[in-house]
Formats: structure tokens, C-alpha cells, sequence
């Protein structure tokens, strides 16, 4: 039995998870939020504790600066959401690239893989923030290119590298029994990768897509370090409009952790169940 | 060599492209120690991440419910949300709530330095990944090889030294060589509280000389060569490990 | 200690043993001398395999003795390693160690359970290894082998220990048709040289040519038992009549 396996860099770690122990039986319940809010109320009562000049709790101040939180959390999503967009068409041009039967096309789509794969997202970012012009000229219109734009394009460069790969990796795992059998049956190799190849590598390419997906999501807050205003910076705006209250970092940072995990959490079991789902059927 | 670094001077001086960090010796060391704390970081992280793993996945085969539980809590934790907020969480959140130390100058300095956070932190997130790693290379070592060493006299010890660990060790080596790499590229996050590796020193000289687009360049070229050449290596390693005719 | 030659080198009295609310053993008395070849067979799942995975204590019984040289198995005191010195084993599915090579395979048990020298140990492991046919393997893995080959080596590995009997799980069940000859052959080397074997089979013709005494287990007990030109040909209990006609 040969495993699926996908040449990614991400901490995919589903080939090797494949056997299942208890902890693919974990289920969110509902507990589990309590624990989790529970910790923050916990988080905030001890820096409640530890100040000796009461102003008011940590928690109300943290219930006071949510809404500005949350809306900076949607911000994130918007730009994960836009980075996957862009990243996921470029990335799969780049991955049939790596398949295709020109030579000089794969090695060149081969090497742009490797070299955005083989860069930590925090140097693009910083590549697409310094080197991107504040607009582009098109002939005589000027499309300006604001912070939050660029944080997109930079986030989107390994994105797009890693569905390449997810790509290529689903395309070769397929037998090659399949491109033989569509091979006699005269379709040509266009109608083979179409027809034949891509559709049964949907199921393939999908549980690494979401974990890719996962993963980028944590990765914006990435944009906060460049000045872009999405949560992270948020919280240290706020943090310092309370005075720098060393009380109230734990439970504002506790406050993004959770955001982040409620949101991501459930992407990750459900990885899990598609990849469980899709193994059986494979 | 001095020839070398002035060639890069003159080529300053003729063309503007501005690689001071090989002309200017002030610069080149940043730029050294800058790489030296990047493998350095690495290197100590790659330790911790690794005794977290095989410690989690110890007590992730523990009988108590509740241990299992709270280190898939851990594992789920620290996967499922940003690694530079769990930097920033451990830096700030929990730095400010330890004691401060006198220093030898009669003033006060944190308990533990960003370095020193960097480390716990990242060893963290890599670790949570290691525990399944680990996990997973012990369950796939076949239950009856084992029980062919106990057929041989083999004591729990021998088995799980000569036996268990080898096999596990290569079965888990493509996802152990895959997440180094990984925090590798995560280490560039220590930049945000200051730790003075490769990122931050590049960030400073391009404050210094106004050369981001050639200091931006290098920087991707380096880690491009620097992860390569590890992916490389591993790949080598991965190789020269393989059993013939055992694993997929 | 007390055992001496003229007493059963292995004899089961009364054995039981269930797994969870399935019982597998009702009872099974027998005995085994010294020198003597004995098969067991019958239908799957009758308990061939755990009765014999009972004798070196890969499974424990709820009733009844087992004794090995007069030693009792059924004892939570047991010294298993002492025991697994005494007992070889070998496979239905080989169990070699897949990271070792053939001759390493021979040699671990020798060198790490018996501590013997390292040197003496490759000579007999080599000597064994031609024994059973496999000269110029001794450095090829087990993944490079076939199925008879890695059989082979697994005997080898399980005569180096210099056992005083040795159990044949189903060691044919699954090999390829052409391989089982070379492995039956080896076996009945060792049968010749007067080894005590018990074996669990279900190669007929072989187990009337080289048994000295054959047992037929179903649902637990055993249901007969003879010489094999008696048992073979004058069976008298219906059930042993109609394995045979399936069989035969």
C-alpha cells in the first residue's frame, strides 16, 4: 500500500497521522469553549489581582475594546481570504506549470515553487511591503497600492508556492494507470488532466488546501509587525491607550488567541475528517 | 580577501547597489552574528521542540484520562493559533508577571531575556507538532516485531532501544526534517521582540545605509540557500536511513 | 534441576485460556519428549497458534500448567527471559528486523540477551546461516529477500540461541507455493537432527513425513491425536474425518 503523500512544507503532518490514535477521536464540545473563555476570565482576574491601583477590572476593559478587537479579527479574515484567492489561481497555473510537458516551462515553475517554499513568510512579507510602489501606473491611471493591499500580495507568494506544490504532489500521486488507460482511450493530454487527472485530485489536493489555509490565517497577524491595522495592532493600540497596564496583557493577547483558535480549530478537525473520509474511499 | 570586499565598494560607487554588509566590516559582523543567532536559535529550539515531543508523547500513552487530555489541549493549542501571538503572549504577558533580578550594574532586568522567550516559545509550537510525530513513529512499529524480540529474550529495555526507537526514528525522520525546516523559517518571528537574528540585523543595516531593495534581496537569496541546503541535507540523511524494502 | 531426559520436555495439562469472553483453549493436555516432532493442525481458528504462543509466554493462561523443563510457565513469577533461552520461535509472518541485516538479525540475540562474544557469535551465525541455505545473504535486509529466504533467517535467528525446542507458528501460511519446499526442507534438517519441534501447519504431507506424533485441535480442545500413519488413515472421530476429506 502505497500512502499519499504531498511534497509540502507546511506542518502537514497527515501521512504520518494516518494511524489514528485517541486524539483523532477529539471532538469540540461545548466544555471545551468554557475551558477556553474560563481561561480568560482566570487570565484576567489574575492580573486583577496583581494591581495594586484598581482602575477598573482587566476584564471589563477588555469587554470595552472587543468590538474594536473583533472588527480587527474580520480584517484578518478578509486579507486570509483574499491571499488564498490570489494565492490558490497563481499557485495552481504554477503547479500544472510543474507538470507540464515542456521543459523549460517546469524547471521555471519548479524553481519559483522552491524559492517562495523555501522563504519564511515573514521575509516576503516584508519583500512585497518594501519593494511594492505605493501605486502602479497603467498608461494614465494610477492604482494606489495601500499597506493592506501589499500585505495581501506578500502573503499570498507562499501561498501560492505551497498550492503549487499541493498540485503537483496530488497530480503525481494519481497510478499511472490513469493517464494510461484516458491515454487509450484517445483523449489527448489536455482532456486527460481535465477530464480525467484534476477531478480525482480534488479530493486529494482538498484536506492540504485547508490546512494551507489554516495556516495562512495565523500567518496574518504577520502584517501587524508592517503597520497594517488588523488585530494585532490593534491590541497594542489599545494596550497602550490604557496606559500600558502590564495587568491587562494576558488577558488581551489570551482574548486574540482565542479568536484565532475558535476560528481555526474547526478547520483543523474537519482536515482531519476529509482526510480520514478520503483515505477510506483511496 | 580585502580585494573581494572592495570590489563590492567600488561596485557601490559605480553602479549604487549598496552591499555594505560586505565591504563595511561593522556590517559584516551584524550581518555574521545576525546568521550565528539564527542557527543558534534553531538549533536550541530543534532541542526543546524534540524533548517536548518524545515527554508528550510519553504522557499522550499515559493511562489518566486526564494527562491524555491535557496535552491534546496542549497540541491543539499551540497548532490552531498564531505562533508570533503565542510569542508576544509568553514576551509580554508572562514576562511582565515574573520577577525582575538585579543586574551586576545595580539595575533591574527581566527574569528571563527575549531570547530566552524566543526559545520557550518557539520550542512550544514545534514541540506540539514533535508529540504526534513521536506518537505515530512508535505506533508504527509493528507489534510483531516486537513480539519476535520478546520470542528472542530480548528485556522491555533492549526492545525499546535495539528495536522500537531505530524504527520509529526512521519512520518519523521525513516529518521530524519537515518541521525543522519549519522552525527554521519561524525563527524570523524572534524579530518581533528583538532577538538580533538574520532578519532583525538585516533590518537594521538597511535603517543605517537606505539599501532595503538589495538588503531585501539578500536576505530572500540566504534563506532560500540556507533552507535549501538543510532540505537538501535531510534529504542526503533520509536516504542513507532508508531500509530496503521496508516503509511505504 | 529435578527434569531430566526421560520426562516430557514440554507438557500441557488442562490449559485455558480466553480472551475476554471468548474462550480459545477448553482444556488441552499434551506432552512432548524430548527429540520428538510433533504437528498440530486443524481448522483456523481453533487455537493451534495460542496454544503454542502459550508455551513461551507471548500469551498467559487463566487454568491449567504448562511445563518446560520442568519449569512452570503459568507463573506470574516466571522469568520470561530465562524461559525464551530455552524456547525459539519462529513466525507465520517471519517478524525480522527490518534495519538488520540477515547476519545481524542472527547475531543480535546472541550478543545482547546472552552476552556471548561478538566474534564467536558471527562465526556460528555464519555457519548458520549456510545451514539453512542462505550463503552470500548475510548482508542483504530483509526487504531485499523473499518470502523463504526471510523465513530462513528467521530459523537462523531463532537457532542461534542454541534453544532446547523450538515452535513453527504456521511458518508456510504465508509464502509463495514455490518458496515453502526450501523453508520445509530446513525444517526437516533440524527435525532429522533430532531438534524437538512443535509446529502448527497445515501442509499435510509434510506434517505425516517428518511428526512423530500429530494432534488435531478444533474449537478449543483436542478432538484426536496418533502417530501419522494412524492418524492419517485410521482417523475415527467424525469431525478429524471431515477436516482431512476437505484437505486431503
Amino acid at each position: 500500500m502505497k500512502k499519499q503523500e504531498f511534497q509540502t512544507d507546511l506542518p502537514v503532518m497527515l501521512p504520518v497521522t494516518a494511524k489514528t490514535g485517541e486524539g483523532f477521536n477529539f471532538r469540540l464540545k461545548p466544555w471545551h469553549g468554557l475551558v477556553i473563555v474560563g481561561f480568560c476570565i482566570f487570565s484576567s482576574r489574575l492580573g486583577y489581582a496583581q494591581s495594586d491601583t484598581v482602575q477598573t477590572s482587566s476584564l471589563e476593559t477588555l469587554v470595552r475594546w472587543m468590538p474594536l478587537l473583533l472588527q480587527g479579527f474580520i480584517f484578518n479574515l478578509v486579507i486570509s481570504v483574499c491571499a488564498m484567492a490570489i494565492g490558490t489561481v497563481v499557485g495552481a497555473a504554477l503547479g500544472l506549470g510543474q507538470i507540464s510537458l515542456n521543459g523549460w516551462v517546469r524547471k521555471l515553475a519548479w524553481g519559483l515553487t522552491q524559492f517562495f517554499r523555501n522563504s519564511p513568510w515573514l521575509v516576503l512579507l516584508f519583500f512585497a511591503m518594501f519593494l511594492l510602489p505605493f501605486e502602479l501606473r497603467l498608461g494614465i491611471f494610477a492604482i494606489p497600492l495601500p499597506d493592506w493591499l501589499k500585505a495581501i500580495i506578500g502573503l499570498s507568494l507562499p501561498v501560492m508556492a505551497n498550492v503549487s506544490e499541493i498540485v503537483r504532489g496530488a497530480v503525481t500521486s494519481l497510478p499511472s494507470g490513469q493517464w494510461e488507460a484516458a491515454e487509450s482511450l484517445a483523449y489527448t493530454r489536455r482532456q486527460t488532466l481535465w477530464l480525467v487527472i484534476l477531478p480525482q485530485c480534488v479530493k486529494r489536493m482538498l484536506p492540504p488546501w485547508m490546512n494551507l489555509y489554516s495556516i495562512l490565517t495565523m500567518a496574518t497577524v504577520l502584517a501587524s509587525i508592517v503597520g497594517v491595522s488588523e488585530v494585532m495592532t490593534l491590541t497594542g493600540q489599545a494596550l497602550a491607550a490604557e496606559g500600558g497596564r502590564p495587568e491587562l496583557l494576558a488577558p488581551f493577547y489570551s482574548f486574540v488567541l482565542l479568536l484565532f483558535f475558535i476560528y481555526c480549530y474547526p478547520i483543523a478537525r474537519w482536515t482531519v475528517y476529509l482526510e480520514k473520509k478520503f483515505a477510506v474511499i483511496n | 580577501m580585502e580585494a573581494f570586499y572592495e570590489w563590492f565598494r567600488v561596485l557601490y560607487d559605480d553602479t549604487g547597489i549598496n552591499l555594505p554588509f560586505l565591504y563595511d566590516s561593522y556590517d559584516r559582523n551584524r550581518m555574521f552574528y545576525g546568521f550565528l543567532m539564527t542557527v543558534k536559535l534553531s538549533v536550541v529550539c530543534l532541542f526543546f521542540s524534540v524533548i517536548i515531543g518524545i515527554i508528550g508523547a510519553w504522557l499522550q500513552a499515559s493511562p489518566f484520562k486526564w494527562t491524555r487530555r491535557l496535552i491534546n489541549g496542549y497540541i491543539q493549542l499551540f497548532r490552531n493559533t498564531p505562533p508570533l501571538v503565542q510569542l508576544y503572549f509568553f514576551y509580554f504577558a508572562i514576562g511582565s508577571l515574573l520577577p525582575k533580578v538585579a543586574t551586576d550594574y545595580g539595575g533591574q532586568a527581566p527574569l528571563l531575556g527575549n531570547f530566552a522567550w524566543a526559545v520557550i516559545s518557539l520550542s512550544f509550537f514545534a514541540g506540539s507538532f514533535n508529540v504526534e510525530i513521536f506518537r505515530s513513529g512508535i505506533e508504527a512499529v509493528p507489534k510483531s516485531t516486537v513480539e519476535a524480540a520478546e520470542a528472542l529474550g530480548f528485556s522491555r529495555l533492549q526492545i525499546y532501544r535495539d528495536i522500537t526507537l531505530p524504527l520509529a526514528f526512521r519512520v518519523i525522520l521525513p516529518a521530524l526534517n519537515n518541521n525543522l525546516v519549519n522552525l527554521v523559517k519561524t525563527t524570523t518571528l524572534a524579530y518581533a521582540i528583538a532577538v538580533p537574528e538574520m532578519l532583525y540585523e538585516a533590518n537594521q543595516i538597511w535603517s543605517d545605509n537606505v539599501n532595503v531593495t538589495e538588503m531585501m534581496i539578500f536576505m530572500l537569496i540566504t534563506y532560500f540557500l540556507l533552507v535549501g541546503v538543510l532540505v537538501w541535507g535531510m534529504d542526503r540523511w533520509e536516504r542513507a536511513m532508508k531500509i530496503p524494502g521496508y516503509g511505504t | 534441576m529435578s527434569w531430566n531426559d526421560s520426562q516430557p520436555m514440554v507438557s500441557i495439562k488442562n490449559v485455558h485460556k480466553s480472551f475476554g469472553a471468548l474462550e480459545v483453549l477448553k482444556g488441552v493436555s499434551l506432552d512432548v519428549m524430548k527429540g520428538e516432532v510433533i504437528c498440530i493442525i486443524g481448522p483456523s481458528g481453533s487455537g493451534k497458534s495460542t496454544l503454542i504462543r502459550c508455551i513461551n509466554a507471548l500469551n498467559d493462561i487463566q487454568e491449567g500448567s504448562i511445563l518446560v523443563e520442568g519449569q512452570e510457565v503459568n507463573d506470574s513469577k516466571l522469568d520470561k527471559l530465562e524461559l525464551r533461552k530455552k524456547v525459539g520461535m519462529v513466525f507465520q509472518q517471519y517478524n525480522l528486523f527490518p534495519h538488520k541485516t540477515a547476519l545481524e538479525n542472527v547475531m543480535m540475540a546472541p550478543i545482547r540477551v546472552l552476552k556471548q562474544d561478538k566474534d564467536e557469535v558471527e562465526k556460528t551465525a555464519r555457519a548458520l546461516i549456510r545451514k539453512v541455505r542462505l550463503e552470500g545473504k548475510e548482508d542483504s535486509y530483509p526487504g531485499e529477500l523473499s518470502g523463504g529466504q526471510q523465513q530462513r533467517v528467521a530459523i537462523a535467528r531463532s537457532l542461534a540461541m542454541k534453544p532446547d525446542v523450538i515452535l513453527f507458528d504456521e511458518v508456510t501460511a504465508a509464502l509463495d507455493p514455490e518458496t515453502v519446499n526450501e523453508v520445509l526442507l530446513t525444517i526437516k534438517d533440524l527435525a532429522d537432527e533430532g531438534m524437538t519441534c512443535i509446529l502448527v501447519t497445515h501442509e499435510m504431507g509434510f506434517a505425516r513425513e517428518v511428526a512423530d506424533h500429530i494432534y488435531f485441535t478444533d474449537r478449543g480442545v483436542i478432538v484426536e491425536h496418533g502417530p501419522p500413519t494412524n492418524f492419517f488413515d485410521n482417523a475415527k472421530d467424525p469431525r478429524t474425518k471431515e477436516f482431512l476429506s476437505q484437505i486431503l
